[in-house]
């Protein structure tokens, strides 16, 4: 500092750059440690907020925490003059229906902007349909115009099989996926596309598009959930619906969830939706019955045993313990 | 006297600054997202400076969110007319304001040839000024 040198001013300023305040923050370009970084980016929250609000799904958090310790290892690298290439983001998701793949790639948006790795953090979700065209020449345009309007952010292609029909040479599928696989190759770092699908289906897809499956780095597993996380699940959906369960009623779900994995069709997370309006609908019946009651907020916010024991479930149950 | 060697089109902004590399129009668009405009691509081969109204290469872009997709169109439009002027223009719709914020020329024909002077005497040996391209000598499409 050349302070000293205009006269009239003391050199005041060198005194207090000699120690630093301890709890000063050090300059992200300075970091060296982890936790220097972590101090001044968002990662432990979004890894915290991950943990809280999805239940069960250890593959997926697992790698989300990968992805955001590389981004903190980067930032160390660079301060040490090692630059390296962004990591191919591409997933791929699979799993039974209701396992959270929809939900979780709604988050990844926000969870790859909040970590540094997509520019706007926006989620464009397409199926088959707005790829595709119905006649030649309207393939092209219609999957480039979804591609430019996702650009910057996140590309979420559900069903992901459909776009590959080898039986209809007629399908224009084929044209789609061309050019969905040069923009994942060519703008990696405009573009992060994540399919999701079934796992036998998906499987098939990725044989015949071997294109497609080298692009694709992380191949998620979307695990079924067992009881207790469903019991979990159903809690959450309850306090963000503000209702409670019954002292009693909890019990009685979980039998009813015991009982209902082992039947077909069973949805996971949606299934437990659907059962939980079911119950109140039957809350509502119930306290329909009674006109002239004067309804408390326990009363309203209250799923009573009854509500869950209504359920066919249990009469099958006791049907086939009969024979 | 020429104070425009070259005969460099100046309309638009930073028209008397070298080319812009596609990482200072990423930049430029960017700051247009940021202010909400929509931005829009225009091409013309006509370079009077009061042919106002250049043809469009499809619509402004509302929906696109980000700089890399509106840059692929302006290299596509690019890899179409490469010899025409194209401009990026920037539109703010906001109510009382309704109009163009930004426009600059981010492709130029090889070879420009620049304008003339004509005059035009009228009744009382009086003289009429205009500017004349000397590329509109030759009909559309084959100017450059």
């Amino acid at each position: 500092m050349s302070n000293s040198s205009i006269p009239g001013v003391r050199a005041e300023t060198s005194v207090t750059t000699a120690a630093q305040p301890l709890d000063a923050p050090v300059a992200l370009g300075q970091a060296r440690s982890v936790g220097e970084v972590l101090a001044q980016s968002q990662v432990e929250d979004v890894i915290a907020e991950l943990d809280r609000d999805l239940v069960g799904l250890a593959p997926v958090k697992a790698r989300i925490r990968d992805i955001a310790a590389l981004l903190v290892i980067d930032k160390l690298r660079i301060n040490l003059g090692l630059v390296s290439e962004s990591p191919s983001l591409h997933m791929n998701f699979v799993g039974n229906p209701g396992t959270g793949k929809t939900s979780v790639a709604m988050r990844m948006a926000q969870i790859l902007h909040r970590l540094g790795y997509v520019r706007k953090g926006h989620l464009v979700a397409v199926t088959r349909d707005d790829l595709v065209g119905q006649y030649i020449g309207h393939t092209a345009p219609k999957t480039k115009e979804v591609l430019k309007k996702a650009m910057g952010g996140v590309l979420f292609i559900d069903e992901a099989y459909y776009l590959y029909r080898p039986e209809n040479e007629r399908d224009y599928g084929q044209e789609a996926i061309e050019i969905l696989l040069q923009v994942m190759e060519n703008q990696r770092d405009d573009l992060v596309v994540i399919l999701a699908g079934y796992k036998d289906r998906m499987d098939t897809f990725f044989e015949s598009n071997p294109g497609m499956s080298s692009r694709v780095a992380h191949h998620l597993d979307f695990p079924d959930y067992s009881v207790d996380e469903l019991v979990q699940i159903s809690q959450k959906m309850l306090t963000q619906q503000n209702y409670v369960f019954a002292p009693d009623a909890d019990a009685v779900f979980q039998r009813y969830l015991g009982l209902r994995v082992q039947q077909p069709h069973f949805a996971n997370a949606r299934s437990v939706r659907n059962a939980l309006d079911r119950a109140r609908l039957r809350q509502a019946s119930r306290l329909f019955a009674d006109r002239d009651r004067q309804l408390s907020v326990d009363d309203l916010r209250t799923l009573t045993a009854s509500d869950f024991a209504a359920s066919r479930v249990f009469h099958q149950a006791d049907v086939r313990s009969d024979e | 006297m020429m104070t425009n060697q070259g005969n460099r089109l100046t309309q638009g902004q930073f028209s008397y600054l070298p080319e812009l590399t596609d990482k200072q129009i990423s930049a430029q668009i960017e700051y247009a997202l940021g202010k909400n405009w929509a931005l829009g691509v225009e091409y013309t081969d006509d370079p009077h400076p009061r042919n106002t109204y250049w043809e469009m290469y499809g619509n402004p872009m509302f929906d696109l969110k980000d700089a890399s997709a509106i840059l692929t169109e302006v290299n596509a439009c690019r890899k179409t007319f490469p010899n025409h002027y194209i401009r990026v223009t920037a539109f703010d719709a906001t109510q009382g304001v309704e109009s163009v914020q930004m426009s600059y020329i981010v492709n130029r024909p090889k070879t420009e040839p620049g304008f003339g002077l004509t005059r035009q005497e009228i009744g009382g040996r009086q003289i009429q000024y205009t500017v004349h391209s000397y590329a509109t000598d030759k009909p559309e499409g084959e100017r450059y």
